[in-house]
């Protein structure tokens, strides 16, 4: 665009300077006429103008000289004489060969260039101090001072303000948006409404301003009405406390004084009657109100930034010992669980206030709960840096080249996560680079850079963190890990299977492809250590290669441990918690369509084939299910999974206790959380449930396989 | 609804480079060669804006602003002259007239938008 602009430009100073020609010449014929003067003015006028807009700074520069003659000649103090027409039409030629040869950037006969310049200046009885470029103007000077100024403004436009278009209210949005803004609008100049004009401003202002952008930057505010106002700017704290004043209040009265609306003197006799030094003033009639409202607006002010100044100067951190954290969550916990009792049992009276108040506590405790949760929080970047000397370590012992590269080391996850994070993470790397990553010759022979690089990335998802590792290496080889799965029985010889499934198998114990043993890897021990790992942390694993390009491996990680967002649910008289990140939708289950399926467990929402587990068959909870059940729709890695429950209770927030040793080996349970009434519910691991009942399923296959065979035989 | 700025300019590269301009901050444009011009384009139709140069043959700035301003319709808008430093003068009798503001030529784009921000809004 700005060449095509350019262009039209040149295209345009040619038909100018052809102008330009005749009006000269016509101009020796009638050297009076003030409309070929004009004529003349005009031309080059836009010439200089346009010229330095589009970057013809020297054509700009020259025609400036002859401008400024011109415009004398338009004045009537010069005449036009032979001598200036021929200088004219000689400069004139110049321009049109600086514009043609050198697109106007450079001046094409310097010398020449100068000799005209310097005639015209000669005609030109005061020579424009010699300068010969236009000035741009300046750019309104931005940030040029880091300093944090306290102005007060006092702004009082004529009362014909409005009739050169201006609007006083964007000028005071000007201001605000220059920093901290507090404007007092004063009445008192407005007459009776009879005598009230419409066109007339009768409104002025007090503004206190604290700012970094320096004085020029609230005087270009009011640039265009400098002349149509009245205005002052005084700096009244200038950031550094310089003032002696570290106290942040500030004595009205001093204000006042400052301000000059009223004399030191009658402040001192004022304050001798021990009132309230505004209403004083103010009874006395030697302050009106709306100038008392100023000062006070000033102090609260500046109040305000100092006080905000010494808090940024105080220390942004505490260093808390993690017990007393652990304690608060604990106490938070404990809060969480009476909220929950005094909610409920507000819900059984008929108390409105109380109601109102048992609200406000449940918002606090959510609050307070969030708050509490994030104190817990630290950036992942610890563990990582962690592993940086480890890959360094490992690479060296194993000769090959491998960098680490992190991403989103800034993601919070709950302490005791990134604590028990270590431990799996370690592992994870040693496979990456003992399997994953080739010895530098063979990755240059498969035209890989010699180095190899495992990257960690970590980012938010919802409620979990998902943390990716990644390597180009290898990849996995599925055939072995197809042979090696059939040779320890854990599929049929011949099964095809998913790519993803077949992967997964990796993580059960004693599974290794490896052919020798070294002492970092390939034991078989360290990937379902890995596994069980992360599924203590209520996270779960998921792995992906490509043969000759990598593996990746995803872990999905809760955000805390200590208190979740669940969803109760009722079966007989059990209650039970699945956690609401897993949780996607609640359907009805009537006995119609549960016998449609022939027997199946097996719904189909809308249009999806849903299977479903009935918790009271599962936990064999007694008693008869009513009419119609409810399907809670729950996301597990495979897809999703129905859970069949009496009634579903609603949103719970949820207090994680763990179970005593007993229930260690119930793996579908992972906690317990206490009821307001204090009925304790236990929460589900969807994810388990789901696992355990498979392998069931799977067991009670092959058994059933096995007596086939045995009675065919 | 964008808002609709007029200019005013004899220069058609000063007009395309202020146009372009402000069609990219997304007004809408309405331009006139001169004073005359620019009368007789507005005739009561609403424009949000006018920016006009000073010099210009058949009617100049100043004696538009003047006719602007005593149209009830164009009362109040803001109205910015494009000037030159050696102007001084001339922006006085500019304001005088009724401008709100001045441009000081040359200029850049952002400038331009900097100050139509300041007196529209």
């Amino acid at each position: 665009m700005i060449e095509a602009q350019r262009a039209a430009y040149k295209e345009e100073a040619f038909e100018l300077l052809a102008e330009l020609e005749t009006s000269l010449l016509a101009l020796e014929e009638t050297p009076g006429d003030q409309e070929i003067i004009g004529r003349v003015f005009r031309a080059l006028h836009t010439i200089k103008g346009s010229g330095a807009m589009f970057g013809f700074d020297a054509v700009a520069g020259f025609t400036h000289e002859m401008e400024t003659v011109f415009d004398l000649v338009r004045e009537g103090r010069l005449s036009v004489t032979k001598t200036l027409v021929d200088l004219t039409l000689a400069a004139k030629d110049r321009i049109r060969s600086m514009l043609a040869e050198s697109g106007g950037t450079m001046p094409v006969d310097e010398e020449e260039c100068r000799r005209i310049v310097r005639a015209f200046q000669e005609l030109a009885p005061k020579p424009d101090e010699g300068s010969i470029a236009v000035r741009p103007q300046a750019a309104p000077s931005m940030g040029c001072c880091d300093k944090i100024v306290t102005y007060r403004i006092h702004f009082r436009p004529h009362r014909n303000i409005f009739l050169t278009g201006t609007q006083p209210i964007l000028l005071l949005n000007e201001l605000r948006e220059l920093g901290d803004c507090n404007v007092i609008a004063h009445t008192d100049a407005i007459p009776p409404l009879e005598e009230l004009s419409p066109d007339e401003c009768f409104l002025y202002w007090d503004i206190v301003l604290t700012t970094r952008e320096g004085i020029d930057a609230i005087r270009d505010v009011f640039i265009f009405v400098e002349d149509d106002c009245e205005l002052k700017i005084e700096t009244v704290d200038d950031g550094d406390g310089a003032d002696g004043c570290s106290n942040p209040n500030k004595l009205l009265g001093d204000i006042l004084i400052e301000r000059g609306y009223v004399s030191r003197d009658d402040l001192e006799n004022a304050l001798k009657s021990r009132k309230r030094i505004g209403e004083v003033l103010m009874d006395g009639g030697l302050v009106d109100a709306a100038r008392i409202e100023v000062a006070l607006v000033e102090q609260h002010h500046i109040r305000e930034i100092r006080e905000k100044r010494q808090r940024g100067e105080q220390a942004s951190s505490l260093r808390i010992p993690a017990d007393r954290l652990d304690t608060l969550v604990d106490l938070v916990g404990e809060l969480v669980t009476v909220q929950a009792r005094l909610s409920q049992t507000v819900a059984s009276l008929d108390h409105p206030e109380l109601l109102l108040i048992s609200e406000e506590v449940e918002r606090l405790t959510t609050d307070l709960r969030d708050n509490t949760m994030s104190l817990r929080m630290l950036p992942i970047g610890t563990t990582f840096s962690k592993l940086k000397r480890l890959v360094r370590d490992l690479s060296d012992e194993l000769g090959k080249e491998v960098v680490l590269v992190t991403d989103g080391a800034e993601t919070e996850l709950d302490k005791t996560v990134i604590e028990r994070l270590n431990d799996p993470l370690v592992h994870l790397i040693r496979n990456c680079i003992d399997h994953g990553i080739e010895k530098p010759d063979v990755r240059k022979k498969t035209g890989k850079p010699r180095q190899g690089t495992v990257r960690i990335s970590a980012a938010h998802s919802g409620a979990s963190v998902l943390l990716h590792i990644s390597d180009d290496g290898a990849g996995l080889n599925a055939d072995a890990i197809r042979a090696r799965a059939a040779e320890k029985g854990l599929i049929s010889q011949g099964t095809e299977i998913p790519e993803k499934e077949l992967f997964s198998l990796i993580f059960t114990p004693g599974f290794s492809t490896a052919k020798e043993v070294t002492s970092i890897s390939g034991r078989g021990v360290g990937m379902d250590v890995v596994k069980r790992g992360i599924e203590v942390l209520r996270g779960s694993i998921e792995i992906g290669s490509q043969r000759g390009l990598g593996t990746t491996i995803t872990l999905k990680l809760p955000l805390t441990l200590a208190i979740i967002d669940g969803l109760l649910v009722k079966v007989g008289e059990g209650f039970f918690v699945a956690p609401l990140s897993v949780v996607r939708e609640c359907v009805e289950l009537t006995r119609e369509d549960a016998a449609r399926a022939n027997g199946r467990q097996i719904t189909v929402v809308r249009g999806e084939i849903v299977p479903y587990i009935r918790l009271r068959e599962r936990f064999e909870i007694e008693g008869d299910a009513p009419e119609v059940e409810q399907i809670v729709i729950t996301e597990v890695p495979n897809g999703s999974v129905g859970i069949v429950v009496d009634k579903v209770m609603g949103e719970h927030q949820t207090v994680i206790k763990n179970l005593g040793k007993l229930y260690r080996g119930v793996e579908a349970i992972s906690g317990a959380t206490i009821l307001g009434d204090g009925t304790v519910a236990l929460i589900m691991d969807i994810h388990k449930l789901v696992e355990e009942i498979e392998a069931e399923e799977k067991q009670e296959h092959s058994t059933n396989r096995g007596e086939r065979l045995c009675l065919r035989t | 609804m964008s808002k609709i700025i007029m200019t005013v300019d004899d220069s058609a590269s000063i007009r395309q480079m202020v146009n372009f301009t402000l069609e990219q901050a997304g007004y809408r444009v309405v331009e006139a060669k001169d004073g005359k011009d620019a009368l007789s384009k507005l005739n009561g139709t609403s424009v949000q804006m006018v920016i006009t140069d000073l010099n210009m043959p058949n009617m100049d700035g100043i004696d538009l602003i003047r006719n602007l301003r005593a149209d009830p319709a164009y009362r109040f808008i803001p109205i910015v002259m494009l000037t030159t430093e050696s102007q001084a003068d001339k922006k006085q009798a500019g304001k005088e007239a009724g401008a709100t503001g001045w441009i000081v030529k040359p200029f850049k784009p952002e400038q331009l938008l900097a100050v139509v921000k300041k007196v529209l809004g």
